[in-house]
């Protein structure tokens, strides 16, 4: 960041109101439309009931008699319950796995200056880049191979295929911004690496870690192809899968219990962002900066 | 130190070997595959369906990330205006990024279903068609309506990570281009661009590698159809291995999509480097 930050006050005050109603507001009031709209259609779709659903007369912007029938089917009638489960247990446990792996990872490219460092921390660069759409083919047959295959270790592993190469390229950036001269202190007061790492490293990286986790999460929730390639049965399928394979049957579909499921499988992740948006954002600009 | 680097050896690397080989062979699930050589490669090659799902990929990665590219530095631009509300607008404008690919697919479904599509059904209440629109029944609508969907998950990014290099250009510089008489576009020409240049080259390659690969939104929105006209090379690869069996033929898809990933790495690469160069190499 540059040093101008305070003087944002620019040449805005030379544009006039309506000026700016028509290049400012009423752009940006048509994006956020065509953006949102979307989710208030999930929203208020999950509510109506069937027969509101299927006419094509009335206001269908709005629910006349809204209902939770779409809901309770979706709860107590499908596993959709348990793929809530599954997404929750898998995303939690991969991004643990794999920030902890990240962590000493980074901190070991970073720190330990070993011959070679600066070439694995580009090969992690471009390991993020590896698409999950080449690799699940062959790593297909590894999990069968490995035995894995429909259960949920078989996510729980590949997942941090692309989440460690970006949490490792994210938390280098943090480490690299902590003094050296903090460690060295402690290198001379007797410290041993590991205890530099959770002692003095980690609590300063603190914000690093928050993004790196949620944007972990967040793209192992969001995570299909591995799901929909790996799990067949529907006990260890997740949200995405589950609402794509199993509430989509035969020629008639619930549109209403499908947005249900869609609303429902984009809440958590769409609270857990609304707390961290700040982590999330730099998150996001970060790793594209570097 | 680096339980990380078995991982990504186990899972990563290792996986990438086997599918350049896996390629060369012609396993099937369940059945070992022998060497075939180029086998696989020659009969894609001469295979209509995969020439056309070459096709739709480069215009659907080209097309989406054209415009994603125009209106995310658009959204970028006004949100980089003094406005009431800004952190707010920033996150509500990424939620579409945030929420899972599959399910919005879903949403995005339902708006274009053929009986019920509320597009549709606005375009007739204003009378500016006189039937519903089949959106995902004819190829060309077919191919439109899949690249507004993925337009609408790519703007966020774009106009999100664009915001933060508009943020890095000083006010100051506006001012002075506007005493030396500057018109408002040339300013944006002459001063917004060259300096975001370097950023654009990273988010434009991130964008374009994402869009080529993209497999969640066909799969949930046409699988393919109709007649292949929405196949892309990742859901194609799909289908000949994972539903289809043929493992060996869809692993040599995916690797046949391995050059133009190269192709825009390379360009990446070389966008970092410039950034480098024009700041002296001195900005972290």
């Amino acid at each position: 960041m540059k040093a101008n930050d305070t003087d944002t006050q620019g040449m805005y005050y030379l544009a006039s109101l309506p000026r700016r109603v028509v290049t400012v507001y009423i752009p940006l009031a048509i994006f956020v439309f065509v953006l949102l709209f979307p989710f208030y259609w999930m929203g208020v779709t999950s509510f109506k009931p069937d027969n509101e659903l299927l006419s094509r007369s009335g206001n269908p912007f709005w629910v006349v008699a809204p209902t939770l029938a779409h809901f309770k089917k979706l709860l107590f009638h499908t596993s959709y319950p348990e793929w809530m489960w599954n997404t929750v247990f898998v995303s939690v446990v991969a991004t643990f796995v794999s920030l902890l792996a990240s962590v000493l990872a980074a901190y070991a490219i970073e720190r330990l200056r070993f011959r070679g460092s600066r070439q694995i921390g580009l090969s992690i660069f471009l390991a993020y880049l590896v698409p999950p759409s080449i690799l699940f083919i062959p790593l297909a047959s590894i999990v069968f191979q490995l035995g894995l295959f429909d259960t949920k270790w078989a996510l729980i592993l590949t997942y941090p295929t692309f989440l460690i190469p970006f949490s490792t390229w994210l938390l280098m950036g943090y480490f690299r911004s902590i003094p050296f001269e903090l460690e060295e202190c402690a290198l001379i007061d007797g410290a041993s690496r590991l205890q530099i790492l959770w002692k003095i490293v980690l609590p300063l990286s603190v914000p690093g870690l928050i993004s790196a986790g949620i944007f972990a999460f967040t793209l192992s929730w969001n995570e299909f192809i591995y799901a929909l390639t790996f799990v067949s049965s529907s006990e260890s399928k997740t949200v995405p899968v589950g609402v794509v394979t199993e509430l989509v049957e035969g020629d008639v579909y619930h549109w209403g219990a499908l947005m249900a499921g869609a609303l429902l499988g984009s809440l958590p992740v769409a609270v857990v962002y609304s707390f961290f948006v700040e982590y999330y954002v730099s998150g996001l600009t970060g790793a594209v900066k570097e | 130190m680096l339980p990380a680097g078995v991982l990504l050896l186990l899972f990563l690397t290792y996986p990438l070997g086997l599918g350049v080989w896996l390629g060369f062979t012609d396993t099937k699930i369940g059945r070992g595959g022998e060497w075939i050589g180029l086998q696989n490669y020659e009969f894609l090659w001469g295979d209509s369906v995969t020439r056309l799902a070459l096709f739709n990929t480069l215009f659907y990665t080209t097309v989406a990330s054209v415009i994603k590219f125009a209106l995310g530095l658009w959204l970028a631009i006004l949100l980089n205006e003094r406005l009431p509300f800004k952190t707010f607008f920033r996150s509500v404008i990424l939620l579409p990024y945030i929420v899972p690919t599959a399910l919005s697919a879903i949403a995005f479904w339902w708006i274009y279903d053929s009986q019920f599509s509320i597009i549709s059904w606005a375009l007739v209440k204003m009378g500016l068609i006189d039937h519903y629109i089949d959106f995902l029944g004819d190829p060309y609508n077919a191919r439109l309506a899949t690249i507004v969907a993925n337009i609408w998950r790519g703007v966020p990014f774009v106009a999100i990570t664009l915001l933060a290099g508009l943020q890095t250009i000083s006010p100051s510089l506006y001012e002075a281009g506007a005493i030396d008489g500057a018109s408002g576009w040339q300013r944006f020409r002459y001063i917004t661009l060259p300096l975001l240049t370097p950023i654009i080259a990273v988010v434009m390659t991130f964008s374009v590698l994402f869009t080529f690969t993209d497999f969640q939104l066909i799969y949930v929105l046409t699988r393919g159809g109709p007649l292949n006209a929405t196949h892309l090379m990742a859901t194609l690869s799909f289908q000949r291995a994972i539903s289809g069996g043929a493992l060996g033929e869809g692993a040599a898809i995916a690797v046949a999509m391995v050059p133009f990933l190269l192709a825009a790495i390379l360009f990446s690469y070389f966008g970092l480097q410039r950034r480098a160069w024009q700041q002296g190499g001195s900005d972290s």
